[in-house]
């Protein structure tokens, strides 16, 4: 699938599985690090409303889950930091500083999450109620922007605009026009959306999963309801937005375009490829869509779709794994728009969630989808981009660090990651079962509560 | 000042926090390894993870901080450290996250056995990556890092006198913090044995810690003269006599129970040397690269220092708020509610 020798450097195959290991970990942190403390203070906003018990002990217990979320994401986001320079000197040392300010902005914005996380999580027995839901606020408000931020860094390696260069130096920058790139809007908005899709399914995920092992009460179905129905507000909208961002591609990366969709010949009135592998420099084996693509991405079923052929083989992204990616990815999400609608419909109806089994174990799969499909949005975007770093400016095998040993560096951080990830899971799940919730005298109410 | 210059001892004022801050959070995990067996132990770590527990997160940011100035201030000077460095960087980084993450799973576990395997690896990786990055500081201070992308040698550029003793003085240095800190903790907490025992560590290991930077001095005088002679001779000076006075004042207040003035001198003492390093070696930064010639465009340094500057001001009030809620004492038991 990736080449593990190119341009003579064998590391290089070892840098970019280890970006894209530490990125696609962190990115399912980070989801959660965005969409749970919005969804958590929703829940605890509920509780003292309405006084509702089960209410405020979700609250509860997912800001516990956060502490120990937001401490693996900050420091596998660390690592991320590190990274940038360790395996790509070359972006950085000429680069960087074009995409200085986003990440500058991030790490306020990181500073205002972790200050308030601390406030938040350690402080309910210090505050009062209002005041501890008010602290809670700056947490959602950070995650958000720190995801914007990085995300406008990352669209500007899709859209490097803002700068001016000679002789391989930077001579001027303009940083807020290269942060506010053409890329910027959808996929930024994109992302967000996709945090808060990831965390809401994730979330209900979990009670559905206690639900079908016979736990109905009303602590669980709360804790299904909550999660699911912020994320099924989502989903819709971001497939809007997901089609607004296929146009962007369209218009700005024609060669990504061509490999999602697997178009090898330019044309006019191009269908739209479902399925299908490339084999010899054609797609095979495809379902064809008459003209859908012209449509879909220009909005004219005779648009002209620029193909493969036009840019030298060396310059073009994998096509297989862009192409699947995305197929995986929207087919995915007109998965989780179905599961919306049915939970949309039901609570029409009846007020409640739909009675069949078949609608929990749908949910409980959710997670797992969302999580996909973030995975294989970024495998779009990021491979898509390949053979470039910078798209058009810089190749990635010029910015990876020469020095011998890389490969070391790799099978060490993978083993760290999979120890990471055993843990992890590990410490939550028990966070699920045994471990009561944080401490706060003036809620007896909720600290006496037992879960069964 | 020019705004390279400006940016620069930002960056240094960060990497100050980093160390007066995180560095005594690596420090309570280094005392939370020589606390002793499970049982014996057991109150030294309560006070060491209370104390650090709300904290560590936001203190952990300013190293975040400090290497995202540099790839927008200097951004080849972080090629260059960053290649060449890349073995004990990762070192360093795998220990972040041992650090990290152990801490905050040991606070959610029940069972002995993984207090102990968690608690392990806290206290394990809490030596490890002060070692490593103070390794990183030595080999940058002792001009072992060229410029250009991987120029410098993989191993002789971080295992090397100044590293070492660096790295030593990294770790030293974090545990000291850590015992003056947590002394006034325990303080506050009531626990007058407590008290004593960090009293005596922070004794001993400042004495150790000044030991160590005159051995570093004279490593340095040997590794890399031209430093050597700017710290003690140059513009550095003042710096290294602040230091000197600020940490045997420290013994001093210690000796005599003034817990809260040594915080000030302990800071003031490490405060010395970071800066007395930095004012020695400007505007040099690598060998043959001066400040001026690494630094960003005027535009980016700009936007990023006005931005952090509008970001200070939704920050210190924000962090002010932070440390006051824990060095407070919890509300008293709400008259409406029922008392415990
Ligand atoms: C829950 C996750 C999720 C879901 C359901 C979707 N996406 Fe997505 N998509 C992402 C999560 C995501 C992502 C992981 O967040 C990406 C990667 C980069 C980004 O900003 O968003 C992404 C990237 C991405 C790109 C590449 C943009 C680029 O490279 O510039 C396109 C064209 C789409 N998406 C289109 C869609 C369409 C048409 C969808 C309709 C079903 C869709 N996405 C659903
Ligand atoms: C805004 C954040 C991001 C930035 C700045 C970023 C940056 C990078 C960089 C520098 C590389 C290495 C160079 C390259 O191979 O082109 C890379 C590769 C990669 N990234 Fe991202 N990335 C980001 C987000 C993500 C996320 C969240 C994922 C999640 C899966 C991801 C997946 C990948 C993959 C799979 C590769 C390897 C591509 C290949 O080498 O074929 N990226 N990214
Ligand atoms: C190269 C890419 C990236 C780098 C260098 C990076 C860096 C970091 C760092 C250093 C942290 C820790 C901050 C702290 O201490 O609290 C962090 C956390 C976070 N990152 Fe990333 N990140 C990257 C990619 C992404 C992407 C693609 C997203 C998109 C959503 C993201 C969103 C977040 C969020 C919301 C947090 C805070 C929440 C949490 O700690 O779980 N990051 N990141």
């Amino acid at each position: 699938m990736i080449t593990l020798t190119v341009d003579g450097i064998a590391d290089l195959g070892a840098a970019r599985m280890q970006m894209a290991l530490s990125l696609g970990w962190h990115i399912v942190v980070a989801c959660l690090g965005v969409g749970m403390p919005a969804i958590t203070l929703l829940a605890e906003w509920r509780g003292h409303r309405t006084g509702d018990v089960h209410y405020r002990l979700l609250a509860r217990r997912w800001a516990r889950a956060l502490g120990v979320l937001f401490a693996v994401g900050a420091v596998s986001g660390t690592i991320l930091s590190f990274e940038m320079g360790l395996l790509w000197p070359g972006l950085m040392g000429t680069y960087g500083e074009i995409i200085g300010l986003p990440f500058s902005l991030e790490g306020i914005a990181f500073f205002i999450e972790a200050i308030f996380l601390g406030i938040y999580l350690y402080a309910w027995d210090r505050l009062p109620p209002t005041a501890h839901l008010l602290s809670g606020i700056p947490i959602v408000l950070a995650g958000v922007a720190s995801a914007f931020f990085v995300v406008c860094a990352n669209a500007w390696m899709q859209q490097p605009v803002g700068f001016t260069a000679e002789n391989g130096r930077i001579a001027t920058v303009d940083p807020w026009a290269a942060m506010f790139n053409p890329a910027a809007p959808t996929l930024t908005v994109h992302m967000i959306l996709a945090a808060f899709m990831v965390a809401g399914f994730t979330m209900a995920s979990v009670y559905a999963v206690a639900m079908l092992r016979g736990r109905r009460d009303r602590y669980h179905r709360l804790g299904l309801l909550l999660p699911l129905t912020v994320a099924a507000i989502v989903t819709p909208v971001q497939i809007g937005v997901g089609d607004w961002a296929a146009h962007a591609v369209a218009n700005n990366q024609p060669v990504k375009l061509a490999a999602m969709e697997g178009v090898f010949e330019t044309a006019r009135g191009v269908p739209l490829h479902l399925g299908g592998i490339e084999i010899d420099g054609e797609l095979r084996y495809a379902l064809e869509i008459p003209n859908a693509l012209s449509l879909l991405a220009h909005w004219d079923p005779h648009a002209e779709i620029r193909g493969l052929n036009e840019v030298p083989p060396a310059d073009r992204p994998p096509v297989n794994v862009v192409h699947w990616a995305f197929q995986i990815m929207v087919g995915l999400g007109f998965a989780l728009l179905v599961l919306a609608v049915w939970l949309a419909l039901s609570w029409k109806r009846r007020r409640d969630l739909p009675s069949s089994p078949w609608f929990l174990r749908a949910t409980a799969c959710s997670g797992v989808a969302a999580v996909a499909a973030l995975e294989a949005g970024w495998i779009v975007t990021e491979v898509g981009r390949q053979p470039w770093i910078v798209y058009g400016v810089q190749r990635t095998s010029e910015a990876v660090n020469p020095a011998p040993g890389l490969v070391y560096g790799f099978v060490l951080v993978t083993a760290v990651y999979v120890a990471l990830t055993v843990a992890t899971v590990y410490v939550l799940r028990r966070l699920a079962r045994d471990v009561p919730v944080p401490i706060a005298p003036q809620e007896r109410d909720v600290t006496d509560y037992k879960v069964v | 000042m020019p705004l390279p210059e400006i940016m620069l001892a930002v960056l240094w004022v960060g990497l100050t926090a980093y160390v007066l801050f995180a560095g005594a959070d690596f420090g309570g995990g280094i005392w939370d390894l020589l606390a002793g067996g499970a049982v014996t132990g057991r109150r030294q770590r309560a006070l060491v993870e209370h104390s650090i527990g709300p904290v560590w997160e936001a203190n952990h940011v300013w190293l975040i901080f400090v290497i995202v100035l540099m790839w927008t201030g200097i951004p080849p000077v972080f090629a260059a450290v960053a290649s060449t460095l890349y073995i004990p960087l990762t070192l360093a980084a795998l220990g972040i996250i041992g650090r990290g993450a152990a801490f905050a799973f040991r606070k959610v576990s029940t069972e002995l056995w993984q207090q102990r395997l968690f608690g392990a690896t806290f206290a394990f990786s809490s030596v490890v990556t002060p070692f490593f990055l103070g390794t990183v500081a030595g080999a940058i201070a002792s001009g072992r890092v060229p410029p250009g992308i991987a120029k410098g040698d993989l191993v002789g550029s971080w295992v090397n006198p100044t590293s070492l003793a660096a790295g030593a003085l990294a770790v030293g240095t974090a545990a000291y913090l850590a015992a003056v800190y947590l002394t006034r903790d325990a303080e506050r907490a009531g626990a007058a044995d407590l008290v004593d025992a960090f009293r005596r560590r922070a004794l001993g290991c400042g004495a150790v810690v000044g030991v160590l930077s005159a051995v570093g001095l004279l490593v340095l005088r040997a590794d890399a003269p031209a430093l050597f002679a700017e710290i003690t001779s140059g513009r550095a000076l003042p710096l290294l006599l602040l230091s000197v006075v600020a940490g045997l004042a420290s013994l001093v207040l210690l000796w005599r129970r003034a817990y809260l003035a040594v915080r000030v001198t302990a800071a003031l003492a490490v405060t010395g040397l970071l800066w007395g390093w930095g004012v020695g070696q400007y505007p040099s930064l690598l060998p043959g690269v001066s400040l001026a010639d690494a630094a960003a465009t005027d535009t980016v340094l700009a936007a990023s220092l006005g931005s952090l500057a509008v970001g200070a001001l939704l920050l210190l009030p924000s962090l002010w708020w932070l440390y006051a809620t824990f060095q407070r004492d919890r509300v008293a038991a709400r008259p409406d509610r029922r008392p415990d």
